[in-house]
């Protein structure tokens, strides 16, 4: 009884902090409708600015001064964020704000690393609250019940504020129609700002506040955006109550999990969000949200043509370069240069659902790890051969992709993208957790392709073959009635629906046969590496291949696959210098705002006004 | 003659407010019948029953004898029931000719092969569907640069693809110049004259309702208030208030005007 | 005090308005006339910019108002009143009048929730209540209150009598009556001839965006061919 009330006071105590940056990132996405990616990294400033803060702060008030003013300065970082790299591109598609975002994680990433150096810093622990409580005969520490006393005063101060202050009637107003708050005089560029200045301080406030507890480190960025999602997913986006709860459960699951399943903490927090939107696709205090006619935004893509004589000449020649590479190249050109193909074809499967389809997945990762996991596993437990397992592991990622899309598809737009995510971080936690049989963090090695591929060139041969070729086949199903029905179910759902196309029927399978040829990626990857590990089907993989898709244009594949290629070169060049993130996200962050419709989309537009390349009729 | 359509005591109520109540109307072979009444009448969710957009909260709809209610509107195209909308939709990303092919890959259930070049497929019956709506010379033209007209047109052709026996049509003319509305609904009426298919349409324009529908129904808060031919409408009083307003409120401002 | 020049908007492809041109002198009160289709909806967001029409200018107090985003037109003194009701469901009354609130406007009597309570009385009686437990009818007077707050010089009206029942269309033209007698300046929509009568100066009929008639309702009641040809069946 004594230990499991302790436990429930600890989940409570965690819960604070999960609440706080969640909630920011609720009121963020319910007013702006910005899926805000770099929410983690604001946490992880606000607990950096207040162990900076602490050291200058002495004694029980300079403590809790610290708390608020990170939470202050991470707020007025939230504005210069939102004013320099949002303002110029709320215009633009939707998604493509996600992409902005990505860059500032990486800026951030290295302005840490910058100021606060490489190593984890211990927290301070509160003045005051330095010892344990004995509750029922079990240790709690002071500043856990401290953290359970304070929570109830941060949710009546965000209660008050967002219920009886005129900034929180406008925020709930505009959460619900932003149009007519602005014909009712309010200028939403402020009210965003406002709002971005808000959701950035509670999330700094969490960072701060947290220090007692977990201290602070570079890492804590990502590690609590999957829960923050969760929670916000779980509770319903924009809603503050469901925040709330959504984090006392998750908080208070966690803590139970680790004594009584302690090999399953992460699992069991993405079993309860896919059980919750499995009941309730918009999350517990969530509202359906109607979807838009068009899975895209902005100007309607151009009709596709297969490639004429003159294309196809250049791209057999750049094929046929490729297969010189051996007889000029070094073994690191070769090896580079597949990893490249292997990236490229991983980016090209989640363009043919995103690009064509509209389906904006946040989890793809979950596919090419999968492959890379199930030839793996198979190597590692059944000794087959490297050829069987390597046509086998297609087959498992899409089987993968085919049981969890029968299980997004009810959701559209972010709430479809979110549920990818939460059935890719599951599939990654149970690979984590699950070590006696996939090897956890340690990964499976010794994964290596038969003898008759052994060595560097025959391999480079074999994924300049599989690779090339699921991007051509890719290519040409896009081309094919498969491919036409599935822009069509984009272009016009109603249309389709309406002439006997089963919509959602056709996005599952696009679905499903992406997920195949991601899996196809992985398995070239695991036996060109030998080895593979969790990292494959982390959230940062899914990310890697949506910036390249996003900065190569959505529109074209060969947007993905240049856009693919170049981010593959420019990593490998950048990370020989210290701070290449900085550079990187900066990077990005000058693509979306310079060019909006991506790197070849913008370069075909300029191409058109200097007369290089025909332009459409009717452009003026 | 067997009704094409019949509707039976259709009803929706959404919460407390009944949009449309038991109503009750026939469509017969080879007519034009138009569905008019104010803003807020029921036509929209009537007819949104009748695709299978919308499920009805009792009554039937019968379409050569078989009850369509809770069908998909995929189903119900697939029975025979062609539709255009009231804002256009189309597949802005294709050209005009693979908008028809997309419909008629569709009807030869052929949406599934990953095999052939969708552009090579149905090419020439596609042309003759643009042919009849007069877009065959615009057939290669994105979709998205077409004029309004055009789509209204190319809407048309898509609609016919699949030989259709009904043609469900939602405001033909909105959204289009005045002389461009009389030579689409002309078009039209010509086309399923020729190919003896029946059409129920919604019109806000009564230029359009008078000059083509062969009956009209009028729709008032959610209830059938007249149906009949051109003139019995034209001379019915009650459709004359219902959409010049009155009623008791305003009975002595009538006395006095 | 509004001058619309040949304006035309758009919906995506579809044009709505094709060269409107009309003007409204201060303290007028004009109905704009229609079938529904007709655009006068479009007419009513082109002046407020919630449609920005592609060509043409609309000018308030003689400045030129297209290409400013809706919230500066609504500063400048132009209230706008939506159809369909869209008011914040999730709100109670008292919030989504806040919503609207705007500082005193000189030449225009300020308008305070109290004062506002005077001429919605049933709105008074629920002030605590959220949008979405309201009625039609409070919906609809709600969106009124909620413009007004803003002490707008011109209040726009899109079709106020839609969609409510006889008793409150009355109690709306009351209303309107009202906000006549502060000296406002009131563009109303109307598919009611009959209501538009009762309480506007002068009519506009406008069908296939484009302006059929404008005159005195004596001036329209001269000319039945016109109520014939663009407001009856």
């Amino acid at each position: 009884m004594g230990l499991f009330v302790a436990q429930l006071l600890t989940g409570l105590a965690n819960a604070a902090t999960l609440f706080l940056v969640a909630s920011g990132l609720s009121l963020i996405f319910g007013v702006t409708r910005i899926v805000n990616f770099a929410h983690g990294s604001f946490y992880m400033l606000g607990a950096f600015i207040g162990y900076s803060l602490m050291q200058v702060l002495p004694g029980m008030f300079g403590f809790w001064v610290s708390v608020l003013l990170a939470g202050l300065a991470v707020g007025v970082i939230g504005v210069i964020v939102e004013i320099l790299v949002l303002r110029p591109v709320y215009k633009a598609p939707e998604l493509f704000q996600l992409v902005a975002t990505f860059g500032v994680i990486l800026v951030i990433q290295d302005l840490a690393l910058l100021t606060w150096g490489a190593d984890d810093v211990l927290g301070p622990r509160a003045p005051g609250l330095k010892g344990i409580v004995r509750v029922l005969g079990e240790p709690v520490p002071k500043y856990d019940l401290a953290l359970i006393a304070i929570t109830p005063f941060i949710l009546f101060g965000l209660w008050y504020l967002i219920a009886k202050t005129r900034l929180g009637i406008l925020v709930r107003a505009a959460t619900q129609d932003r149009e007519m708050v602005g014909a009712l005089g309010v200028n939403q560029a402020w009210l965003f700002t406002g709002v971005f200045f808000l959701g950035a301080t509670l999330a700094g406030l969490g960072g701060a506040i947290q220090l007692p507890k977990g201290g602070a480190d570079l890492l804590m960025d990502f590690n609590i955006l999957a829960a923050i999602f969760v929670v916000v997913v779980i509770g319903g986006m924009g809603s503050l109550p469901g925040a709330y709860v959504a984090a006392a459960l998750i908080s208070i699951l966690n803590v139970f999990g680790v004594t009584y399943l302690p090999q399953s903490t992460l699992v069991l927090m993405f079993v309860v969000m896919a059980v919750v939107l499995m009941i309730k696709p918009y999350g517990l205090f969530g509202r359906e949200e109607v979807a838009g006619e068009h899975g895209q935004v902005g100007e309607p893509e151009r009709p596709i043509k297969p490639a004429g004589i003159a294309v196809r000449l250049l791209v057999a020649f750049g094929i046929f370069l490729l297969a010189l590479l051996p007889w000029f190249g070094s073994d690191f050109a070769q090896v580079l240069t597949a990893d490249v193909i292997i990236f490229c074809l991983f980016a090209a499967s989640l363009h043919f659902i995103l690009g064509l389809g509209g389906l904006v997945s946040f989890g793809h990762a979950a596919f090419f790890g999968g492959g890379a996991y199930v030839a793996a596993l198979l190597v590692s437990y059944l000794q087959t051969p490297m050829e069987v397992a390597f046509l086998l592991a297609p087959i498992g990622a899409g089987f993968a992709a085919f049981i969890i899309g029968w299980l997004c598809m009810r959701l559209t737009g972010v709430y479809f993208a979110m549920l990818t995510l939460a059935f890719a971080q599951l599939i990654w936690s149970l690979v984590y957790q699950w070590g006696e049989f996939t090897g956890g963090d340690d990964g499976l090695v010794d994964i290596w392709p038969a003898a008759w591929l052994n060595g560097t060139t025959p391999y480079y041969y074999f994924t300049l073959f599989f690779g090339i070729g699921g991007i051509l086949i890719l290519r040409h199903v896009a081309h094919s009635p498969f491919g036409y029905a599935l822009r069509a179910s984009r272009d016009s759902a109603r249309q389709a629906e309406a002439t006997g196309i089963n919509t959602k029927r056709i996005q599952w399978a696009a679905f499903t046969f992406a997920g195949a040829l991601a899996g196809l990626s992985g398995a070239l990857f695991v036996f060109s590496k030998g080895s593979v590990f969790p990292t494959e089907l982390e959230i940062g993989r899914s990310f890697d291949a949506l910036i390249v898709i996003f900065l190569g244009g959505v529109k074209t594949l060969s947007g993905a696959v240049v856009g693919g290629a170049s981010l593959e070169y420019a990593k490998d060049f950048l990370t020989r210098f210290e701070y290449w993130r900085l550079t990187l996200g900066l990077i990005i962050i000058f693509v979306v705002i310079v060019a909006p419709e991506g790197i070849s989309g913008t370069m075909r537009k300029m191409a058109e006004r200097v007369g290089i390349i025909r332009g459409r009729e009717g452009d003026s | 003659m067997n009704p094409i359509l019949e509707v039976r005591d259709l009803s929706k109520s959404f919460g407390g407010l009944k949009a449309v109540n038991a109503v009750n109307f026939k469509v017969a072979e080879g007519e034009l019948l138009a569905l008019i009444g104010p803003n807020g009448a029921g036509k929209s969710t009537c007819f949104n029953m009748l695709m299978g957009q919308l499920k009805p909260s009792s009554g039937e709809v019968y379409f050569l004898g078989e009850n369509l209610v809770g069908k998909f509107p995929r189903d119900i195209w697939r029975k025979g029931i062609g539709r255009t909308f009231q804002i256009t939709a189309t597949y802005a990303s294709m050209t005009v000719i693979e908008n028809v092919q997309m419909a008629l890959m569709s009807f030869h259930k052929r949406i599934y092969s990953m095999l052939p070049y969708a552009h090579k497929m149905y090419k020439s019956e596609a042309l003759e569907f643009l042919q009849m709506v007069g877009l065959a010379d615009q057939a290669e033209r994105h979709c998205a640069i077409l004029a309004y007209g055009d789509l209204k047109r190319l809407e048309l052709a898509i609609a016919l693809c699949h030989n259709p026996t009904l043609l469900l049509m939602d405001e033909p003319t909105a959204g289009m110049a005045p002389t461009e509305r009389e030579s689409v609904m002309q078009l039209t009426a010509d086309i399923v004259t020729e190919k003896n298919i029946s059409v129920l349409f919604t019109e806000h324009d009564m230029d359009v309702v008078f000059g083509h529908a062969h009956r009209i129904l009028v729709l008032n808060r959610g209830e059938l208030i007249a149906n009949g031919s051109v003139d019995e409408i034209r001379n019915n009083p009650m459709v004359q208030e219902v959409y010049l307003g009155g009623g008791n409120l305003f009975e002595s401002e009538e006395a006095a005007s | 005090m509004i001058e619309v020049d040949s304006i035309n908007s758009f919906y995506g492809k579809a044009q709505i308005l094709n060269d409107l041109s009309f003007s409204i002198a201060a303290g007028e009160v004009v109905s704009i006339l229609g079938r529904n289709g007709a655009g006068k909806t479009t007419t009513l967001k082109s002046i407020m910019q919630l449609v920005r029409p592609r060509t043409g200018s609309v000018k308030f107090n003689g400045t030129e108002v297209v290409g400013s985003p809706p919230y500066k037109v609504a500063k400048m003194g132009l209230g706008y009143v939506p159809e369909e009701r869209r008011i914040f469901t999730d709100l109670t009354i008292l919030e989504n009048m806040e919503v609207g609130r705007q500082p005193a406007r000189e030449g225009v009597p300020e308008w305070s929730v109290d004062l506002l309570f005077e001429l919605f009385p049933n709105l008074s009686e629920r002030r605590n209540n959220r949008g979405k437990a309201l009625s039609g009818g409070e919906q609809q007077m709600l969106t009124i209150a909620r413009t007004m707050m803003g002490n707008p010089t011109c209040l726009l009206l899109d079709e106020p009598s839609e969609g409510i029942a006889p008793v409150i269309v009355e109690q709306m033209a009351e209303t309107i009556m009202q906000i006549k007698k502060q000296r406002l300046t009131v563009v109303l929509s109307e598919q009611n001839l009959h209501f538009a009568r009762l309480v506007a100066d002068r009519a506009i009929i406008i069908e296939g965006g484009q302006k059929r008639f404008d005159g005195t309702f004596a001036e329209l009641d001269a000319q039945p061919e016109i109520q014939e040809k663009y407001l009856s069946v």
